[in-house]
């Protein structure tokens, strides 16, 4: 199967290209900062620990994810690889769908490595579901820095906006609670800006919602809020890979 | 690779001064500490959620832990910062636990009150779950600050309000509790014999600290006998 075989060799490239050696690292920086902290902590030490775990590996997961894609597309684009693949037999919607899933694939290895030393501080359910979670996020990451890779063709604007998106998702949920406040001026002025940060937040698929810290620390998510996270997310990797199909499809090499 | 020996002698001598100018510039500088430092006004919660990018539990406590740097902070803005943190992750005990455990317990008396009126007036938002610190607030209004209304008006706060099945007995009678002929190292005692048997009790580092404080306390008894 062409995607499958493309995927392999994206897998391939990650594993020769050190990731593998990036996630320990960052596995070991985020210990040795929980054990750090675990020392200045008057109470909740173990809260704490879990916290910054959770917190430091969920950052290093999804830049690891759209650097990985990133360089590992433009380095194809400008080594004409890519100009290569196309004159084979294979559609484009293979050529593309084979990549991403290659990259999901890295993000998911990547999310299971990174829920594993949580099962110290978690239960195991609670890990599982972190880590399924972030395997979705992670998706979301790749579809989004291989669309702008791909579109943009040079790595700093790709990975800027690719973090831009990623940041802005983060912080939609905080930024129109800011917009709705009770102290917020009853201007028109006022009014317009909170309907346009409203409109921004419709496109923006609901990250706050997604790998919750304190499912790790409090309660698991019930399942129609968890189903509602991860599916919000699946939804917009859809969209996500369908906009760079559009694009792929137009584009002339 | 190419050999040591074929790098240019001037740019290794430049390297090597490079290095020695940095540690000797930041060693000249001093550790970074905040102890001395002022500390800021505090920011909304809102500004601190923004600011967390979607990780309030760990921002919460990452704050704590940076706040807990300050030597000698102003308590209003101390205390703007505990409500804050408190907003963003509010099932976190820490801030209460600092507010009760370490900020109340300074030898300024109008500090005290200002951390002792933050405890009772969180503890009325979640009294479940933010009753040990009011219990711990009522011993020191009445063996520190020597004000045995204050203490009372805690205790009558815990019994009407907590009310929760997991809320130990004594907790819910805290005015006989105040009223009763007992040192502070005595009640200190009683009180966190109670959160360990309840199970409120089991971080390791709040059990070291606390175990640290009834030392202190014992020392602090025994030295005034004398």
């Amino acid at each position: 199967m062409p995607a499958a075989t493309l995927a392999r060799s994206i897998l391939l490239e990650a594993r020769r290209g050190g990731l593998p050696w990036l996630a320990l690292a960052a596995v070991a920086l985020a210990l040795g900062l929980a054990a750090f902290l675990s020392q200045v902590a008057l109470t909740e030490s173990l809260a704490l620990q879990a916290a910054v775990m959770a917190a430091v590996l969920r950052a290093c997961a999804v830049f690891l994810v759209a650097a990985q894609v990133t360089a590992s597309t433009l380095r194809e684009i400008q080594d004409k690889g890519l100009e290569l693949m196309l004159s084979l037999p294979l559609s484009r919607t293979t050529q593309y769908l084979g990549r991403l899933a290659g990259f999901m694939a890295c993000g998911a290895a990547l999310a299971a490595v990174f829920a594993a030393p949580l099962l110290v501080w978690a239960s195991p359910t609670a890990a599982a579901l972190w880590g399924a979670s972030l395997a979705c996020e992670a998706a979301l990451v790749a579809a989004a820095a291989l669309f702008f890779a791909m579109t943009l063709g040079q790595f700093v604007p790709a990975i800027t906006a690719t973090a831009g998106l990623y940041l802005l998702a983060r912080s939609i949920g905080a930024i129109q609670a800011i917009a709705a406040g009770p102290l917020a001026e009853a201007s028109l002025a006022s009014r317009i800006a909170q309907h346009a940060v409203d409109a921004v937040a419709l496109l923006l698929p609901q990250l706050e919602a997604l790998t919750r810290t304190s499912w790790l620390l409090y309660e698991l998510p019930s399942p129609g809020a968890y189903a509602a996270a991860v599916g919000g997310a699946l939804l917009y990797t859809v969209l996500l890979a369908a906009a760079g199909l559009f694009d792929f499809h137009r584009r002339s090499l | 690779m190419r050999p040591v020996a074929a790098v240019p002698r001037w740019i290794v001598a430049i390297l090597g001064l490079s290095v020695a100018a940095q540690v000797g510039w930041q060693v000249s500088r001093g550790a970074g500490s905040a102890a001395d430092a002022e500390l800021a006004p505090a920011p909304g919660a809102h500004v601190l959620r923004l600011a967390s990018f979607g990780e309030p539990e760990a921002a919460a406590r990452l704050a704590m832990v940076h706040l807990q740097s300050y030597r000698d902070p102003d308590y209003r803005r101390l205390i703007g910062w505990l409500e804050s943190i408190l907003e963003l992750d509010p099932r976190s005990q820490y801030p209460l636990f600092s507010a009760a455990r370490v900020y109340a317990e300074t030898s300024d008396a109008t500090s005290s009150r200002l951390a002792l009126d933050f405890v009772q007036r969180q503890f009325l938002r979640d009294p479940a779950r933010r009753w040990p610190w009011l219990a711990h607030a009522a011993l020191l209004a009445k063996h520190r600050l020597k004000d045995l209304p204050l203490a009372r008006r805690y205790a009558q706060a815990l019994e009407r309000h907590a009310t929760a099945p997991g809320v130990p007995a004594w907790a819910q009678q805290m005015e006989i509790f105040i009223l009763e002929d007992m040192n502070e190292l005595e009640a200190a005692k009683i009180l966190i014999g109670s959160l360990l048997q309840s199970g409120a009790l089991h971080d390791p580092a709040e059990l070291r600290f606390l175990k640290r404080k009834l030392e202190e306390l014992e020392a602090r008894l025994a030295a005034g006998k004398r």
